[in-house]
């Protein structure tokens, strides 16, 4: 038995490192999925939070600014105002009316900071809401294809 | 044509059915020939899904755009290629082409076996069916790809519409790598199906001994190579294609596919124990029944879009036929393991924590670690809606923190495992065997070091690659220079010689070697570099000691695509080396851009070049450069890797000399100490070998 209470504390002890680890991966990574009306509801501390949110671009909102491009995404009636700052050229398939994703958090002043942006243009895939997106390969990303950015590199 | 495809497929499910029906029958009735008309129809399954395989290859050969499936997923213009590899570009697809590779699978493990086991086959014929029997109810009444576009008109009669021309295969696609890699990773997801078929059966029908582990050895590690080999090519496609410079991005995807191959590690390692040992039985029958339900976790996450769901792109209904599944097959295992746990009580106990068995059990532990903290940060975004209400996902820095500390004690564990003896080690033997390889590892570590490389981990991954490589190359060595003194030949000679003798050990420790050339390679992550700049004619940027100087840009266009195109001059040292030329297409059927990366790839780096689209505020071209070093040993790693596997799939080499008994009665293992070997040699399999 004394072998085995050995191996026991041998593997308390590499759990509980991992478990520390992935604690701290956790805190570092977490991001909070919210729809557009949820954010105005958000309580103040849950306003810091890093965080996806997803709607639609309204038509003609997209303007391209120094160093940012600034878009309203809109969802069941409300509107969220974004600014993009991250590097990368915006995906091709960003345009009036895509369905977007952005990651990033808000500003003081309400408006959103996105450090990612995917896109996806709604057309091709309305025709068939009930189907996989068309050709989304087996073991691949459903949020990699069309847009080249990803959180691999966040 | 379409009736032919679907009718073949309703037949098959039928067929499944009574497999199912017909082999529990047999079993409780004890009649013979009601088994064999199941295992029969478990095996003509096989047939009908070919069937419905090559009716719906042939309506991509023929462009016939009255299919939905074939419309969404073809065009005319695609090359024949990348028609054949429609088939599995969708869900529909998919989901026939899952049942298919199962139905292979089932066919031969049936037929290989129709003589043998009569005790257990049943059992596994059931648990086949059972199998198939979900997939091909996916394939018949809820996904089918034999859907006909068009519908009732005003009368009520049935029409077909058919498109003039279908929207094309999604660019993303149109790759080479992408009509092998799905293959191959299914048939890893599928394969994983034949173990556990043995091992519910095993257990349902309390079949003695630990035979089920003998035969389903190589189906295993077929499955695990496929399973390996599919990760690595999807990783390079995901690194050759989409463009961002990395090969994985702990994506829901990835992992999923992650998952069944780290439990199907776990239990690789930990059936030993088992065989030579008799412990473990109710760890091993319990890592396959997860293996086999994380393998259609995996192809529920990819088809079902649970994960990345806030997207919305990929919602389907599909996903609750998998829960439900993955519900029934969790009771069965628990209901079969709880009737006969007793069968699975342990013959041995842990003798010494410096022992073979103790480094098999930190192996399983760690291993199923990572595997939980995989499953847990995948599913997170799920878990978390579920209790707090808020979903909340996790990013790269979670799994990193996690498996990277995991791989390196695994990489040390791969060195330090087939070092120690079985039951117990002595300190002695220890010290020989260690002193010298550690130190080789260590002295390599102090050398980087000495030269400025501060990275922890990858400096630890040095240190432990050299030393598992000196651990491997000293097994081979001790080896080899026994048979070479007694039988007179070379050392080369007596390599080849030792390693036929026992393809599995040296087999698996090829194997070993190639995960220390991946785990070189993804280390070599740590020290990426990437640059982006807006570039016009006569433009210079410098990544490394490249310089790359802008040419021109220019379009070319064909029936399927129209691109547009960056000459890049490589420079290196002020010398020219080579042209890049990066593209972004635009598919014409599919109204898609899409960017071409253009790499150069040498042992030592890759300088991986992407033209990433046009500035908004400039309209000027960008060019985005990562330098990325030592990611061809990745590749290279997954070639070494398929080689060892295929070595210890082989046959012993004296085996074929020894007489063996009817009824595999010779799997018994035979313990002998390799002579002239400082540590008590592993034990080798069949008689024979070594003496």
């Amino acid at each position: 038995m004394k072998t085995r209470s050995k191996f026991l504390v041998g593997s308390g002890i590499i759990i509980a490192t991992l478990l520390a680890l992935a604690y701290v991966g956790y805190t570092q990574s977490k991001t909070y999925y919210h729809t557009i009306s949820e954010i105005s509801a958000l309580p103040a501390p849950s306003l810091h939070q890093r965080m996806r949110v997803s709607g639609n671009v309204r038509a003609g909102s997209i303007a391209h600014l120094d160093g940012r491009v600034d878009f309203v995404l809109e969802e069941q009636g409300k509107n969220l105002a974004v600014s993009y700052v991250g590097r990368d050229p915006l995906p091709d398939t960003f345009k009036d009316g895509a369905q977007a994703l952005v990651e990033g958090r808000l500003n003081p002043q309400g408006s959103f900071v996105a450090e990612q942006v995917q896109a996806k243009c709604a057309s091709k895939y309305e025709a068939a809401p009930n189907s996989a997106p068309a050709g989304t390969p087996p073991g691949q990303s459903m949020n990699q294809s069309g847009a080249p950015i990803d959180g691999g590199k966040s | 044509m379409d009736i032919f495809g679907s009718f073949a497929l309703l037949l098959a499910f039928l067929a499944a059915v009574y497999a199912f029906v017909g082999g529990i029958a047999g079993i409780l009735t004890r009649r013979a020939l009601l088994t064999k008309s199941a295992l029969n129809a478990g095996m003509a399954v096989f047939g009908l899904v070919t069937l419905a395989v090559g009716s719906l290859e042939y309506f991509f050969f023929t462009d016939n755009f009255s299919l939905a499936y074939v419309s969404a997923h073809s065009n005319t213009a695609l090359p024949p290629f990348y028609k054949f590899a429609a088939l599995w570009a969708g869900q529909e697809g998919s989901l026939l082409f899952w049942s298919w590779l199962l139905s292979i699978y089932a066919f031969w493990a049936l037929f290989l076996n129709r003589k043998k086991h009569p005790e257990l086959m049943p059992y596994v014929g059931v648990t086949l069916a059972g199998v198939q029997i979900f997939f091909l109810t996916l394939n018949n009444f809820v996904a089918t790809p034999f859907k006909v576009l068009g519908g009732l008109d005003a009368s009520g009669a049935m029409h077909v519409a058919r498109l003039s021309e279908g929207s094309g295969l999604n660019p993303l696609l149109q790759y080479p790598e992408m009509v092998i890699h799905p293959p191959m990773l299914y048939s890893g997801y599928t394969g994983f199906t034949v173990p556990f078929a043995f091992a519910l059966a095993a257990l349902l029908g309390r079949y003695p001994g630990e035979k089920w582990i003998h035969i389903t050895r190589r189906w295993t590690m077929v499955a695990w190579c496929f399973q390996s080999v599919g990760i690595l090519l999807g990783a390079h496609w995901a690194y050759a294609v989409l463009g961002w410079g990395g090969y994985w991005a702990w994506d829901p995807v990835e992992n999923a596919s992650f998952l069944p191959w780290i439990t199907g590690t776990a239990f690789l390692h930990s059936v030993m124990m088992q065989e030579k040992r008799g412990m473990m039985k109710v760890w091993n029958v319990w890592l396959v029944f997860v293996t086999f339900m994380l393998c259609i976790l995996g192809t529920m996450l990819t088809r079902s879009g649970v994960v990345s769901s806030v997207h919305a792109f990929a919602e389907s209904s599909i996903g609750g036929w998998f829960v439900g599944f993955l519900a029934v097959v969790f009771l069965v295992c628990l209901a079969a393991w709880w009737k006969n746990r007793d069968y699975l009580r342990s013959d041995n106990q842990l003798d010494s924590l410096v022992s073979r068995e103790s480094s098999f059990l930190f192996n399983n532990l760690i291993l199923l670690a990572a595997c939980f903290a995989v499953l847990w940060g995948t599913l997170f975004p799920v878990l978390s809606e579920w209790v707090t209400n808020n979903k909340i996902s996790v990013g790269p820095p979670f799994f990193n923190k996690v498996t990277v500390p995991i791989a390196m004690f695994l990489l040390f564990l791969t060195g330090v495992g087939p070092l120690l003896a079985w039951r117990k080690t002595s300190l002695d033997a220890l010290q020989r065997n260690f002193a010298w390889p550690l130190g080789g590892g260590v002295l390599a570590g102090a050398v980087a070091f000495a030269f400025g490389f501060r990275e922890f981990y990858p400096l630890i991954c040095l240190i432990m690659s050299v030393f598992v490589t000196l651990t491997i190359l000293a097994e081979f060595y001790r080896g080899a220079r026994v048979i070479a003194s007694r039988d007179g030949t070379n050392l080369l000679t007596a390599v080849g010689e030792l390693t036929m003798r026992n393809t599995r050990r040296y087999g698996g420790y090829v194997v070993h070697f190639a995960m220390v050339l991946i785990f070189i390679g993804i280390a070599g992550s740590a020290f990426n570099q990437d640059i982006q700049k807006e570039m016009g004619p006569g433009d210079t940027l410098v990544i490394g000691k490249y310089t790359i100087l802008c040419q021109n840009f220019d379009q070319v266009s064909n029936n399927n695509y129209q691109s547009e195109r960056a000459t890049l001059e490589i420079l290196r040292n002020g010398r020219s080396e080579m042209m890049l030329y990066p593209e972004r297409r635009f598919f014409l059927a599919s109204q898609v851009t899409e960017t071409m990366v253009a790499v150069q790839s040498s042992p030592l780096r890759d300088l991986y070049v992407v033209y990433a689209g046009r500035s908004p505020e400039t309209n000027r071209p960008v060019i985005h450069a990562y330098l990325n070093p030592l990611v061809k040993w990745i590749w290279f790693g997954g070639i070494v890797l398929v080689l060892g596997t295929g070595l210890a799939l082989m046959p012993n080499r004296r085996a074929a000399l020894v007489l063996r008994p009817a009824g595999e009665a010779s799997w018994g293992a035979v313990t002998q100490g390799a002579p002239g070997s400082p540590a008590p040699s592993p034990v080798v399999r069949r008689s024979g070998a070594h003496d």
